[in-house]
């Protein structure tokens, strides 16, 4: 049993460094900019592509990670160029429809270039393997090297948010667009640099989830929206409240998954229970937003003044 | 004896004027996108390749075949067979892939009058009280085939089964069929949404419930992710695998390669079946797609021919659908399978055999048959069916 | 002129189906009669989101509401149109009301989130209901039952009752928007704090906007549930809430005629471009944006000029 709650620890784990890979990019996107992207998810996609890609030409997954995060974040940077700019001094509505639109447009390139079935993304086949953690217990080497990149980017992002300069124009940006502004920092670059940084990590998180699930169309829709629940949680602006929301909703989705349905099978056929076990989690998280917004809608950390 | 049937039979024709189609128009509607989507593929491949070996034609006559992807979504599903029946009228619907999709758009074909052949889907639903006379299967009914591996589960002496189905009627019927034949243990059942791709909620349950070995059934690209990491996982030294051909035919190999070898699966069909239909159809498929056929390939390959024998056999006259029905009651055609015939309940009558994954003399990896586990084997709902 | 207009595709609109007949094309009957049927969702969207200045994005989740009560109803033995039509209008005006009572008390873009998440509380309610279909839905025996002598199985009969509602919502939602109600309403979208200031209780007239609002998707749902003939969870995910936005501004937020223009233009869109592409959601995304980023107005506002009242930035 014991065994069984430490794996199933690990991977709401693996799940939710993941989220906050995705999150991070579209917290800050949204603390300083004011801009609600629905395209994020797009960039986790178009990451993803890229690594397959990049894969099926070279054979290195570690080239293949790093060629992507450069992409990805030229994408995002001529996105943010191009499109998104014109957006940060209009409504949220019509920043909802306009990436909503960029959303659409990007899935049908992709399809255009590859097609409407799933690409091939393999584990690097020196992570394929089980890894001995206790006796009678292996968990599968590449979800640990996932919880490892994720554990990874979180202390450098806080490493580069929370004691660098740049970082502190960060913060200082999230905190109070204007009041930075004022104070003499290139906000517009400043803000061109950090849309890039979120699209370099959405395409890291591509490359650590596309071996596990699929590299296909649409495959940014259903995260991204549990990374906005994550930023609403942990509080848009902030990259400590994106971890902290991240691995709450990694946990208990993960938990919903694993253990409701063990619960509810005392009373409910095992079909059944392993339906509503799945469902009652996910309404749990969104209950949990909900809570957050009408209560404390700042979320966990607010970041702004 | 036969003079005289055709005679009146052609009387019969003159006087309810059936008129002789001029062309057949088959609605093929099946899931071109998504992780399933290799599946549809193949089906369409193989129903494409018995098409142009009869010139393109069905039954003799100019065929009009319109294709489209019902993403594996019920209500998409319904949308396209309602265009198929109002705007495109067609003769036939065939194709679909997925039960939860024949399930959605089957009221809707069967009031309208048309012919449903399944290619693949054969939900229990149909099989039994709510059968149709609208519909026909040259592939399966879904409980078949896991009936065949409970049969060898049960026979290789297996004692403690972890069972792993997606929550969808044909996940459900996979169960069923399986637990028909296999009355041991059961160490605990998984049912994951369909189209989840992640398994390791579901590894970390089967190592707690340590079971001998697994039985499965995912279809297309949920399969592939399971087979990948559960090899990850390193449950196979203590696990074995026992699958369907679903997750075990050529369109899983390529994708996950070496982990595949040694799975033992069931099927009612294999490509190294030694008759001259299967030996024909597996040489034509190969020199036009440069692979060899799944069993998916060559169930589509079948709905065609069992079209076209229907059409031929009422000599084009679509109209009366008694006749076209009584044609393809009798299957007039060799399956490339073996024994084949068509069950009071539209569903078939046929062998289900035990294959397994090793490689073959040329080093590629892909399934050998080694036994016939059920032979002439109906489905086990005809009974409730209230048709003749 | 506009007058005319309107009369012109009322007539259009009902000599239509009897053409379609004459020249055996009923399937475009029934394609006409899924317009008019989104027509009056996203005319209901266009009330709390044009003319309301709510932006939901949840209003998906009525429309879902609406659909399986009829569809539940029916599975119980329950087909007649009077009962189970005015209950999903009733029961999706409620599930409105405690949605919005809730909801209204966040504003910008916190509202514009916590809509969303209670849509997808309801989207995965009902994936968790196995007795329904779950995820792979529930077909409804028939058609509902209407009396009369009126046989909605008939697709030409089904069109023509869906017209008549159609015209009635529409017509009342016009009569609502000039009556003090409606003029409150807009007053509060155009300047919150001075209709608080004067003394007015804006939260209660959102509320009763955004009810009312619930209630007209939940009779378009029934009604939709009815054309198609099948109700599933994908009727509420939060892609289909983000369509009626979509159809909104197309068709012109804050037009009368917004919703049910924009409804038009992109079903007609969609039938016509799949036909020649499989890409044609490039095209529609290309469109889109360049109506948010240059046309902010939607088609109705390039024929008819700018709404009357609206205020250029919100949020």
């Amino acid at each position: 049993m014991s065994v069984l709650i430490l794996e199933q620890t690990l991977n709401g784990l693996q799940f939710g460094l993941m989220l906050f890979l995705l999150a991070a990019g579209l917290t800050l996107v949204f603390g300083i900019m004011d801009l609600i992207n629905l395209a994020h998810g797009s960039l986790y996609m178009i990451g993803a592509y890229l690594v397959a890609a990049v894969v099926q030409a070279t054979g290195s997954f570690l080239l293949a990670v790093l060629a992507a995060m450069a992409g990805t974040a030229v994408i995002g940077v001529l996105l943010e160029v191009s499109v998104l700019r014109r957006l940060y001094t209009r409504d949220h509505l019509s920043q909802v429809l306009a990436t909503f639109a960029l959303l659409l447009i990007c899935n049908e390139i992709v399809r255009l270039i590859f097609g409407s079935q799933p690409v091939m993304l393999s584990m690097p086949a020196a992570l394929a393997g089980p890894v001995q953690l206790l006796p009678g217990f292996s968990y599968p080497a590449f979800r640990l090297a996932v919880i490892g990149v994720g554990l990874a980017v979180a202390v450098l992002l806080y490493l580069l948010v929370g004691r660098t300069r740049v970082g502190m124009w960060v913060r200082a940006g999230a905190s109070n667009r204007e009041m930075a502004a004022a104070m003499g920092i290139d906000v517009k670059l400043l803000f061109t640099a950090v849309f890039g940084v979120g699209a370099a990590l959405c395409a890291i998180a591509g490359a650590m989830l596309g071996p596990l699930l699929a590299v296909q169309v649409g495959m940014g829709e259903s995260i991204l929206i549990l990374a906005f629940v994550v930023i609403v949680i942990g509080g848009i602006g902030s990259i400590r409240g994106a971890l902290v929301g991240a691995l709450l909703v990694g946990m208990v989705d993960t938990v919903g998954r694993a253990f409701l349905p063990m619960l509810l099978r005392s009373f409910l056929s095992p079909a059944v229970a392993s339906g509503v076990g799945p469902a009652l989690a996910s309404i749990a998280i969104y209950v949990l937003m909900a809570a957050v917004l009408f209560w404390r809608p700042q979320g966990l950390f607010p970041a702004r003044a | 004896m036969h003079k005289s049937i055709l005679a009146a039979g052609l009387a019969l024709a003159l006087a309810t004027s059936a008129q002789a189609a001029d062309q057949v128009k088959v609605g093929f509607m099946s899931t071109l996108s998504g992780p399933a989507a290799a599946i549809g593929i193949d089906i369409r491949d193989g129903f494409n390749l018995a098409l142009k070996m009869s010139g393109g034609k069905i039954g003799g006559l100019p065929a009009e075949v319109i294709i489209t992807d019902d993403q594996q979504n019920p209500e998409i599903g319904r949308q396209i067979v309602d265009k198929y029946i109002k705007r495109d009228h067609v003769d036939f619907v065939t194709g679909i892939v997925f039960s939860n999709v024949l399930l959605a758009v089957a009221p809707v074909v069967f009031d309208s009058k048309t012919f449903l052949i399944s290619a693949n889907a054969g939900p229990s639903l149909l099989a039994g009280e709510k059968c149709s006379p609208w519909f026909f299967s040259v592939s399966w009914q879904n409980d078949g085939t896991p009936e065949s591996a409970g049969k060898y589960t049960a026979d290789k002496g297996y004692k403690k089964i972890f069972l792993l189905a997606p929550n969808y009627p044909a996940g459900k019927d996979m169960v069923s069929g399986f637990k028909r034949y296999y009355k041991g243990a059961i160490a605990d059942e998984a049912y994951p949404r369909l189209g989840q791709l992640d398994y390791s909620a579901e590894l970390a349950q089967m190592r707690a419930a340590a079971p001998d070995a697994v039985f499965f059934f995912l279809p297309g690209g949920m399969g592939i992710n399971f087979i990948k990491q559960f090899s990850a996982s390193g449950l196979g030294k203590q696990v074995t695998l026992i699958t369907t051909a679903f997750s075990a035919d050529e369109d899983i190999i390529p994708a996950v390669g070496e982990p595949m070898l040694g799975i033992y699966n069931t099927g009612f069909w294999n490509h190294d079946l030694d008759n001259a239909e299967n030996r024909t159809f597996v040489a034509a498929f190969e020199k036009e797609y440069g692979r060899l056929p799944s069993g998916f390939a060559a169930q589509g390959y079948e709905a065609a021919r069992a079209i076209d024998a229907a059409v031929r056999e009422v000599k084009g006259k679509l109209d009366d659908s008694e006749a076209v029905r009584k044609a393809l009651r009798a299957n007039t055609f060799k399956s490339v399978r073996g024994p084949f015939k068509i069950n009071r309940n539209g569903f078939p009558i046929q062998n289900y055999y035990l294959r397994v994954v090793e490689r073959d003399a040329k080093g590629r990896i892909t399934n050998r048959t080694l036994s016939t586990v059920l032979k002439d084997h109906p489905d086990a709902y005809v009974e409730q069916c209230p048709l003749k | 002129m506009h007058n005319r207009l309107v009369v012109g595709t009322l007539l259009l609109l009902v000599a239509f189906p009897l053409a379609a007949e004459h020249w055996d094309q009923l399937f475009y009957v029934s394609f006409a009669t899924r317009i008019l049927i989104y027509a009056l969702a996203a005319s209901s969207l266009n009330l709390i989101l044009g003319y309301g200045g709510m932006v939901s994005f949840g209003h998906a989740a009525f429309l879902g509401i609406g659909a399986y009560t009829v569809a539940i109803l029916m599975e119980q033995g329950v087909s007649s149109a009077w009962v189970s039509w005015p209950l999903a209008v009733m029961v999706s005006a409620l599930f409105a009301l405690v949605i919005g009572a809730i909801s209204l008390r966040t504003r910008g873009v916190y509202f514009i989130m916590i809509t969303l998440a209670f849509a997808q509380m309801v989207y995965y309610l009902f994936i968790s209901l196995r007795a329904y279909g779950g995820e792979d839905g529930l077909n409804l025996a028939g058609r509902s039952h209407l009396g009369f002598g009126l046989n909605l199985t008939s697709d030409l009969t089904f069109y023509y009752v869906v017209l008549a509602l159609g015209v009635t919502c529409l017509s009342l939602l016009q009569r609502l928007l000039n009556a003090r109600f409606g003029q409150v309403v807009q007053a509060i979208r155009d300047n919150e704090a001075r209709m608080e200031a004067i003394g007015f209780p804006t939260y209660r007239y959102k509320l009763i906007c955004f009810a009312l609002a619930g209630g007209a998707a939940g009779l378009a749902g029934a009604l939709l549930a009815n054309q198609s003939g099948f109700v599933s969870p994908n009727l509420l995910q939060w892609t289909q809430s983000g369509t009626l936005m979509v159809m909104v501004i197309l068709g012109g937020v804050g037009h009368l005629y917004g919703g049910a223009l924009g409804a038009a233009v992109f079903l007609v869109l969609e039938e016509a471009l799949s036909a020649y592409t499989l890409h044609w959601q490039l095209g529609l995304g290309l469109v889109l944006l360049a109506i948010v980023l240059y046309a902010r107005q939607g088609l109705a506002g390039l024929f008819v000029g700018p709404a009357p009242g609206r205020r250029s930035t919100g949020g």
